[in-house]
């Protein structure tokens, strides 16, 4: 095949590595900064499947940096437009377009249907949720993050490698860093930097080189200063993430529920007087705790257990992370109980809080 | 010891420099976070690892090296 005969001859990829690559799925997220070179490239190089989601329109100030666009597809959604473009590039491919939101609710059933996850998109809620569907349903993460001058690129949950979570346990507050339509961003730095993505794609794919797992690589364009920092699993995060398996398609809920769940410290919620404690976990969950004062109603019955509630008191809800007791308080909401709280971080808080009380005695 | 602390991202931009060399007598993590945070209060308020020779560290670890870095993670795609 003539379109593929520079790689064909390379004696590192071959017909068979190029094979393998005409057999892979991959999809972006996002079809941006980033997305425009990871698409045009991978596009290129012949990957069978190649899906797109991004819900945003084409905007001039757009055209600078994502590379894909012209005035011709101003006001068209990125997903659409990237497509149009890339058949044109590559006939020989199928290129499918997801015009919509990634959500918590089609996150998943999205990702089955790919072998790696590229993610190209600009904002955190978003970065954050692209991770944990990739840790949940097992899938190579090729992550970027861009700002002004500067990049990150890694490989995550590859070969029980690290997740972002692992890199960044904590997910910033929505608006607490800014991003490039906020800030401003250099149009050929997402260029390098998601070609960067699309390298590591390939190599992932024909299993050649050193894939960027365990570390993160660090870019300054202003003065080429490059620098890699290694990063280790943290079985914790990852399995934070593993326990929100089964309650994950509902999460959207929670965000946009109208009234908000109240979050609480395990400071606070020990100063309050008048509480009941409820254990929202699966049972025989570590660190088990079995005390006269706490509740244990796992997430899954609470439905049924409504009358458990002590109407006269403040129900502080706990669970491993903070995740699951916040789609209790959620429920609890929905029947129109609003006295509970959900507490911020979980289970290890409420045992220590607990094991200390007894040793006061 | 004197240690050199690189700042990214926008951190460059609380401290007003991308890097700088501070004379420094503790030992762990948290130390070092005291000094920033008491000499850029602004960095309280931001999100970001630390590595040291190359290598992400929890606030529980010893300084053995002389080269810190502040690392914040990057929103924009």
């Amino acid at each position: 095949m003539n379109r593929y005969s520079r790689h064909i001859i390379l004696t590192e990829i071959g017909q068979e590595g190029q094979d393998k690559l005409s057999n892979s799925k991959v999809l972006v997220i996002g079809a941006g900064g980033l997305g425009c070179p990871v698409l045009q490239y991978l596009t290129a190089a012949g990957i069978g499947t190649i899906g797109i989601i991004d819900f945003d329109i084409v905007s001039e100030s757009n055209l600078q940096r994502q590379v894909l666009y012209g005035a011709s597809t101003l006001g068209i959604n990125k997903a659409i437009a990237a497509k149009a473009r890339l058949e044109d590039l590559n006939n020989t491919i199928l290129i499918k377009a997801y015009p919509e939101k990634l959500t918590h609710k089609n996150a998943l059933s999205i990702f089955q249907d790919y072998d790696i996850i590229v993610d190209g998109s600009d904002n955190f809620s978003t970065r954050y949720l692209v991770n944990d569907a990739s840790v949940i349903t097992n899938k190579p993460l090729v992550y970027a993050g861009i700002y002004k001058f500067e990049g990150q690129v890694s490989v995550f949950n590859y070969k029980k490698g690290p997740s972002y979570r692992c890199l960044f346990p904590k997910q910033p507050e929505t608006g607490s860093i800014p991003n490039c339509s906020e800030i401003g961003v250099l149009g050929v730095l997402p260029g390098i930097i998601g070609t960067l993505q699309a390298n590591e794609v390939i190599k992932l794919i024909l299993g050649i080189g050193e894939v960027l797992s365990g570390k993160v690589l660090y870019y300054d364009s202003l003065n080429h200063q490059i620098s890699f920092i290694k990063v280790n699993r943290s079985e914790k995060e990852i399995q934070k993430v593993m326990d929100i398996k089964t309650v994950f398609k509902a999460l959207d809920q929670e965000i946009n529920c109208e009234t908000p769940i109240r979050i609480i410290s395990i400071k606070d919620a020990i100063n309050k007087k008048n509480i009941q404690w409820i254990d929202v976990r699966d049972t025989n969950v570590n660190p088990e705790i079995n005390h006269s004062e706490v509740f244990q109603i796992p997430l899954k019955d609470l439905k049924q257990n409504l009358n458990k509630i002590e109407l006269g008191k403040e129900q502080i809800l706990f669970c491993q992370a903070g995740i699951k007791s916040k789609k209790a308080a959620s429920i609890l909401q929905n029947h129109k109980i609003h006295s509970s709280f959900s507490l911020k971080n979980g289970a290890f808080e409420v045992m220590e809080y607990f094991n200390n009380k007894n040793y006061d005695r | 010891m004197i240690l050199s602390i690189k700042y990214f991202g926008l951190l460059a931009e609380v401290t007003g420099c991308s890097e700088e060399k501070i004379k420094f007598s503790g030992k762990s993590i948290s130390e070092l976070k005291t000094i920033l945070f008491q000499k850029y209060e602004m960095l309280k308020n931001k999100d970001f690892q630390i590595v040291q020779n190359n290598e992400l560290i929890t606030n529980e670890t010893k300084i053995t090296a002389t080269e810190i870095a502040l690392l914040p993670p990057f929103a924009g795609g």
